[in-house]
């Protein structure tokens, strides 16, 4: 396998919706080849952070107001 | 292939159905309740997209109202929040053509990059990057980051990674294909992995000529 075609399962794997043997033959890329290894383990790292930090926190009082202000136009019947 | 979640809701309706038909039957409350339960998806979704506090909060409250004004035609074919962020990200788009004064915009734009599609920065991360910053320094690092990227890159991995839609769900709501959602995917983010590589990896070892050190 070479690291185009690793890359081109990248997402499969990192989805984990690859076969048992597409699996094996990616294992055995990855053994030798350090910087698809480096590639799969910082995105995968990409994915964790973005995941685990919320960037657009909507403060307590916002979140309030928007919503007192969404209902009372629903029951109004917008 | 049929994941763990697909299987699960074949079995069971998904507990929103039931809301819905609350809110069809004039049941404010239930409404009450999905707003309460995807405010802040629809935030980050109207975020990401505009870029901007004031569009967000306006796509908000537009997106919520309009769902519930057409409560009637949700059919139930596909999931209450996969609807609902369709119409978010429609309103998201009015939202940036009506800043960049009529310009048509699109999720399809500015995706003609080979950016990233080759990853370039191959040296390794230090072992739990993130602690290297306080949180709000992070927060900058990420949020400026993911706004490098094309609206159709970003919006794509947020829906698929960050929200943790399907593959199937995300091209539903964008109204994309399966196959240009997973090549988008692939490509933001390997583009995210690339510039975040300028914070996050490890630090060559200083030589000590003219480098002062504290370990002695």
């Amino acid at each position: 396998m070479t690291c185009t075609e690793f890359l081109a399962m990248l997402d499969d794997m990192i989805d984990n919706t690859v076969s048992r043997e597409m699996r094996a033959d990616l294992q055995e890329h990855l053994q030798g080849c350090e910087h698809c290894e480096v590639t799969l383990n910082t995105t995968r790292k990409t994915i964790e952070i973005y995941r685990s930090h919320e960037i657009y926190e909507m403060p307590t009082t916002l979140r309030d107001r928007l919503h007192k202000a969404i209902m009372e136009r629903c029951k109004k019947g917008c | 292939m049929a994941t763990i979640q697909s299987i699960a809701n074949e079995n069971e309706p998904h507990p929103d159905v039931a809301l819905v038909e609350r809110v069809k039957t004039g049941d404010i409350s239930a409404y009450d309740e999905l707003v309460r339960k995807y405010d802040r998806q629809i935030f980050r979704i109207a975020q990401h997209i505009t870029q901007n506090r004031e569009d967000a909060e306006d796509v908000m409250q537009d997106a919520f109202l309009k769902a519930y004004e057409k409560i009637d035609q949700f059919q139930g074919n596909s999931k209450f929040y996969t609807w609902l962020v369709r119409i978010a990200v429609n309103e998201s788009l009015m939202r940036l053509r009506k800043r960049r004064t009529g310009k048509m915009v699109s999720i399809d734009e500015d995706i003609e990059t080979d950016e990233g599609s080759v990853p370039r920065d191959l040296a390794d991360w230090a072992p739990d990057p993130e602690q290297n910053y306080t949180q709000a320094e992070l927060a900058d690092i990420l949020r400026k980051t993911i706004q490098g990227l094309p609206p159709g890159f970003r919006v794509v991995f947020v829906l698929r990674d960050v929200d943790g839609l399907s593959t199937e769900e995300t091209a539903e709501s964008l109204g994309l294909s399966v196959p240009a959602v997973k090549s988008r995917l692939l490509r933001a983010r390997l583009q995210l992995r690339e510039r975040l590589a300028r914070y996050f990896k490890r630090k060559k070892v200083p030589r000590e000529k003219g480098v002062k050190s504290d370990v002695h």
